[in-house]
């Protein structure tokens, strides 16, 4: 049973729906990475999944349970976590506090996973107390995913982490996610750098006009000419 | 020295008791922005109808044959009580008008039409129950007046501040602290903190935004009835008690910067102070060097005129807001 199964999806903000049967599974150990041109409806269909966006066709199945149109105080508790592409970090709190406020769902002792996330991430315990404001756009990254990590996530969702990052920070952060992973946290991804995403992605999706148009993983997507022409042709440079 | 006296008891006592009444109001305009982004007008009458419900239990309370100690009005002592009642009337408040609006997704000044007109319900059925007229906490009880002595030599005044007063700001200093504990060390404080900084991250953290919204009527609610209390001990309870001052608190939210609580507690008491001392006469400071001023001095010179009081907490707003346009704290611009 995968962990995430997204059949058919249609949904959008009201109007014309966005998204046009999109259909996407990803396992525990996978990191899922969605490529695609501007206006593909990548951010739609993470927002949509995480039930930010009412779903009028089709079906979200995580871990065997039916949670489409579920809202997201009731996903993070099952198990999933988002980072959004901007604004996502709690700007006036310390870092700590926004550690704590990605544990709000849980009720039990949480320092332990606090502890993880500092070590997964050593420059956060050094700045645990500054404004997470103050930080840098790597850092702040960094706090967004410890934040999202905090709820013990089994998928880590996330709309473009390396948006607005200096070259170097992108690799790092990369480098992070596949840590994460590692650890055994399921992840799906948005990104723009889709030639640097899918080199390590175990399934790639591949989305245009609201639908899938190519699947595979990242390595067979790369090697395909036809991806490679239409869709990854200097897309690297993109934002 | 006698001036100075003078100038502590009608400036510094009034001004911190103004500014603490200031503050306690403007702390829950500004959580109630800073959580669901609109501006409250009928803050001024919860405030009152705070104030009513201490009025009607202290004077149940004596009706009943209960005292108090003599240093602690029967209104002081019936404080927490009125505070979770008015809580529960803010709650109430928020689900029946303000709630329905949010769902159908009204924008804010929507919202702040709205409470303009829950100032007319209340400021009516206040006057439905009590009348028009003018009540007071101290109809059986007098205000205790405390004078402090000072040795030195030529001085005939006292340091004078009322026992009441003095409550005040113990009280003051009580809430302000338990507010600080709450906001940075529980789990919904700090969910509060988030929801205003970042609402969309708030909800996406898995943070019941719902909870939150309900705390805050709770917290506002408990310290506008605090804030009413407070007032209508220092002054008389009227029907239109806080509504005249409902502006100066706004100011004060505004100048500290909106959304932020500690910003809200220094604008509160910046125009607490500034009011106090523009009304204040300072022929009096000045007379003893009377002689060697180049003017003649005159019987009154105060920057404005009491009945003018209100301007004040203009004129700093638009200074600050000159100086810094999202207040002293950098608060929400929106």
């Amino acid at each position: 049973m995968p962990l995430l199964e997204v059949s058919n999806v249609v949904a959008g903000y009201g109007g014309a729906p966005i998204l046009n049967g999109v259909s996407i599974v990803i396992e525990q150990s996978d990191i899922g990475v969605i490529v695609g041109p501007n206006g593909a409806g990548k951010s739609t269909t993470i927002k949509t999944i995480f039930g930010l966006l009412k779903v009028t066709q089709g079906a979200v199945v995580f871990s065997g349970e039916d949670v489409t149109n579920s809202l997201p105080d009731r996903l993070v508790p099952k198990g999933r976590s988002y980072v959004p592409q901007e604004k996502n970090v709690f700007t006036s709190m310390s870092v700590e506090e926004n550690l704590e406020m990605g544990a709000f769902t849980r009720r039990d002792d949480f320092s332990k996973t606090i502890e993880w996330v500092y070590d997964m991430f050593p420059v956060l315990r050094e700045k645990r107390r500054q404004p997470a404001g103050e930080l840098s756009g790597g850092q702040r990254q960094m706090v967004a995913m410890g934040r999202a990590l905090m709820s013990q996530p089994r998928l880590l969702m996330l709309d473009e982490p390396s948006a607005g990052l200096s070259p170097r920070y992108v690799i790092e952060i990369f480098e992070q996610i596949v840590k994460v992973n590692q650890a055994g946290v399921g992840i799906l991804m948005v990104e723009q750098n889709a030639r640097q995403a899918l080199a390590f992605a175990s399934r790639g999706f591949v989305l245009a006009s609201g639908q899938n148009r190519f699947t595979g993983t990242g390595p067979e997507l790369i090697a395909d000419p036809e991806v490679a022409k239409s869709f990854l042709g200097g897309g690297d440079t993109k934002h | 020295m006698n001036e100075l006296i003078f100038f502590f008891n009608t400036v510094v006592v009034s001004g911190v008791v103004l500014g603490s009444i200031y503050a306690i109001g403007a702390i829950g305009i500004t959580l109630i922005f800073g959580i669901l982004r609109f501006a409250h007008f009928a803050h001024g009458d919860m405030m009152t109808m705070g104030a009513f419900i201490t009025f009607l239990l202290a004077g149940t309370l004596a009706s009943m044959g209960i005292t108090t100690a003599p240093w602690v009005p029967t209104g002081f002592a019936v404080l927490p009580i009125a505070m979770v009642l008015t809580a529960i009337v803010a709650l109430g408040l928020d689900k029946g008008f303000y709630a329905p609006l949010r769902k159908r997704g009204a924008k804010p000044v929507t919202l702040l039409i709205a409470s303009i007109g829950v100032t007319l319900i209340i400021q009516g059925l206040i006057r439905l129950f009590f009348g028009t007229g003018t009540y007071t906490f101290f109809e059986s009880e007098a205000k205790g007046l405390i004078r402090i002595p000072v040795p030195l030599e030529g001085v005939t005044r006292t340091l004078n501040i009322t026992q009441p007063q003095i409550l005040m700001i113990v009280v003051t200093i009580v809430a302000v602290a338990v507010l600080h504990y709450f906001l940075t060390r529980t789990r919904l404080g700090k969910a509060m903190r988030a929801m205003a900084d970042n609402a969309d991250l708030a909800q996406v953290s898995g943070i019941n935004t719902k909870l939150v919204v309900r705390v805050t009527w709770v917290v506002a609610g408990a310290l506008a009835c605090l804030a009413g209390t407070m007032l209508a001990l220092d002054v008389q309870l009227k029907p239109d008690l806080a509504f005249n001052i409902v502006l100066p608190i706004f100011a004060a939210a505004i100048v500290g910067g909106l959304g932020q609580a500690y910003g809200a507690i220094a604008g509160g008491f910046l125009i607490g102070f500034a009011e106090t001392l523009a009304i204040f006469n300072w022929s009096v400071l000045l007379r003893p060097i009377a002689g060697t001023l180049p003017f003649e001095l005159p019987a009154t010179l105060a920057v404005v005129p009491t009945e003018y009081k209100l301007t004040v907490a203009f004129v700093i707003l638009v200074v600050v807001l000159l100086w810094r346009p999202t207040g002293i704290f950098k608060g929400a611009s929106s």
